[in-house]
């Protein structure tokens, strides 16, 4: 059954992929493309026993990140830019062909390692009292940064949209 | 998948989805004409029989069967087809994580009265929760309307904002429990704490005073943490977005706002999901804050060992969980009527409104309760010494 979910889900996550990139013309599907990406990748962390990273997933990415962008969407009523790759910067051409070199020389160095077993845990590992006594203990100042990154994100958006009202 | 779960899960699947959602709806209609000194629903009749306006579900699920289902010109066929879908389903899986009773032994068979007791309960029910939000903002979208889509922004930024609220206001709660699954949080508030206690640790009276011990309080979510009850409890509402906040369907501005293109069943649909989701947020109230299937002051334990002398340990303890189912259900009965109340006592938020309520009342005040519950349970390990 894990083998089988586990074909589902890596197709889902493909499929969604290619059409997040394929629906240029209509940012809607884009976006609900996304979701699926979004999903199916929650359903690999589940089977990875990473339950609580898949929900994490699942709320922040798939319920929260996609919902915004669609509000975006629907907001500014966007039809797609339509770009046939002509007016594309060469430099945006020249980085996107590296992205996916790079990432080619990864995939394949990943799949010629053969088929990997299902990883054997405990019952503790990936629950929620786990990883916020690692959080909290070994990685604490990882978390106090990224905390800080946050809050100055929300502080650059209060003052952006400050600045609009005014 | 063992076969007590399977009885499990029909269980619940007949309870909430055949019984409650189509009750509910008469429940509605006849508490709301109380309220408003009416009569209510009493006119469909089989052969003159009418049973108080309670063949009324079964007229409505017929009309609403039997209805064209239209689809606009315009309109995004499949995202219009598949939006009631994502809309009922997430409110009809939550119940997985909600626990209507504890755990029973019956001829041998071991019975957990919880689909998926999961490690991660609620945090599953906000994942479904935040999942939702597609189910009505695509919908709006879809039908190529522009009172859909001005319900279809509203909803989506409504339900967005709450779910902040949402998760923070309860992390008080997670952080007294010490766990986020349902269940354990159910035999944690069957314990009791004695309202004075504070008072032998200040030395104000000597140790090991009998009345110390007639003053006790079950350690029920309400009891410890009142507030955030009621936070959570407009939280999930507004999350509902049934009145007074349902601005994204507000009929006087916007129409019907997201589901203005849905007829027929798929309509009814959306209707569903509503209800299902006020039994969804009186069964996930109930279980987190009111003791779940516990009665107060009585564990379980204690009475199945009451029980069984007189009736043998299979019977005793079929008795403990036909309590507990009872006692659940009657919980969250009266939240559905609680909810109903306030559904029916107060007029529409407006839109800005229910923003303010969000994002500048509920969210502070919640962070505010993190705090204040932190050094709580400090001072809580100081005085009783763990």
């Amino acid at each position: 059954m894990r083998t089988g979910l586990f074909w589902i889900f890596s197709v889902a996550a493909l499929a969604g992929s290619v059409g997040v990139v394929a629906n240029v013309r209509n940012p809607i599907n884009s976006a609900l493309n996304l979701v699926v990406t979004m999903l199916a990748l929650a359903g690999l962390y589940v089977l990875l026993e990473a339950q609580f990273v898949g929900l994490i997933q699942v709320m922040v990415y798939a319920g929260a990140i996609v919902v915004l962008f669609l509000f975006v969407i629907m907001l500014l009523n966007l039809r797609g830019s339509g770009t046939t790759g002509a007016e594309v910067q060469p430099l945006v051409k020249i980085a996107g062909t590296a992205v996916v070199a790079i990432s080619s020389f990864f995939l394949i160095r990943v799949l010629s390692t053969g088929r990997a077993p299902w990883p054997d845990v405990d019952a503790s590992y990936g629950t929620t009292r786990e990883i916020g006594e690692a959080l909290y203990t070994d990685y604490a100042l990882a978390v106090q940064v990224a905390g800080v990154l946050l809050l100055a994100g929300i502080l650059a958006a209060v003052v952006l949209a400050k600045k609009k009202l005014d | 998948m063992a076969t007590s779960t399977v009885v499990v899960a029909l269980f619940i699947f007949a309870l909430v989805v055949l019984v409650f959602a189509p009750i509910m709806t008469w429940v509605e209609r006849k508490q709301s004409a109380l309220m408003q000194d009416r009569i209510g629903a009493n006119r469909a009749s089989i052969g003159g029989i009418k049973a108080l306006g309670l063949i009324h579900p079964l007229a409505d699920v017929i009309k609403m069967i039997t209805k064209e289902d239209t689809m606009p010109t315009g309109a995004h066929p499949f995202i219009h087809l598949i939006s009631p879908f994502i809309a009922v389903t997430p409110a009809m899986i939550s119940f997985a994580v909600i626990p209507y009773g504890g755990t029973y032994d019956l001829w041998g068979a071991h019975f957990t009265l919880c689909v998926a007791d999961l490690d991660y309960g609620v945090l599953y029910l906000f994942a479904i929760g935040s999942i939702a939000t597609y189910g009505s903002m695509l919908a709006g979208w879809a039908g190529n309307n522009n009172y859909g889509m001005l319900g279809s922004i509203r909803v989506s930024a409504q339900m967005i904002s709450y779910e902040v609220a949402l998760g923070v206001t309860v992390i008080g709660l997670f952080m007294i429990f010490g766990t986020l699954r349902l269940t354990e949080m159910g035999v944690l508030q069957e314990q009791t704490f004695r309202v004075f206690g504070f008072l032998e640790y200040l030395g104000w009276v000597a140790p090991g005073t009998r009345w110390l011990d007639w003053f006790t309080l079950p350690m029920w979510g309400i009891v410890l943490q009142p507030l955030p009850f009621f936070m959570f409890l407009t939280a999930l509402m507004a999350e509902n977005k049934r009145a007074p906040f349902d601005t994204p369907e507000g009929e006087s501005e916007i129409v019907a706002g997201y589901f203005i293109e849905y007829s027929g069943m798929k309509f009814g649909l959306y209707m569903m999901g509503e209800w299902i989701e006020v039994v969804v947020i009186s069964a996930l109230l109930a279980a987190m804050f009111l003791g779940g299937w516990t009665l107060p002051w009585l564990p379980e334990k204690t009475l199945i060992a009451a029980l069984i002398p007189a009736f043998g340990a299979n019977i005793a303890n079929l008795m403990a969980m036909l309590l507990a189912v009872g006692v659940f259900l009657g919980k969250v009965v009266g939240l559905i009527f609680f909810q109903m109340l306030v559904r029916w006592s107060m007029p529409r938020f407006r839109y800005d409104q229910v923003m303010n309520l969000g994002w500048k009342i509920l969210l502070p005040l919640s962070l505010a309760n993190i705090v204040l519950t932190a050094v709580g349970i400090l001072l809580v390990k100081e005085v009783t010494g763990t």
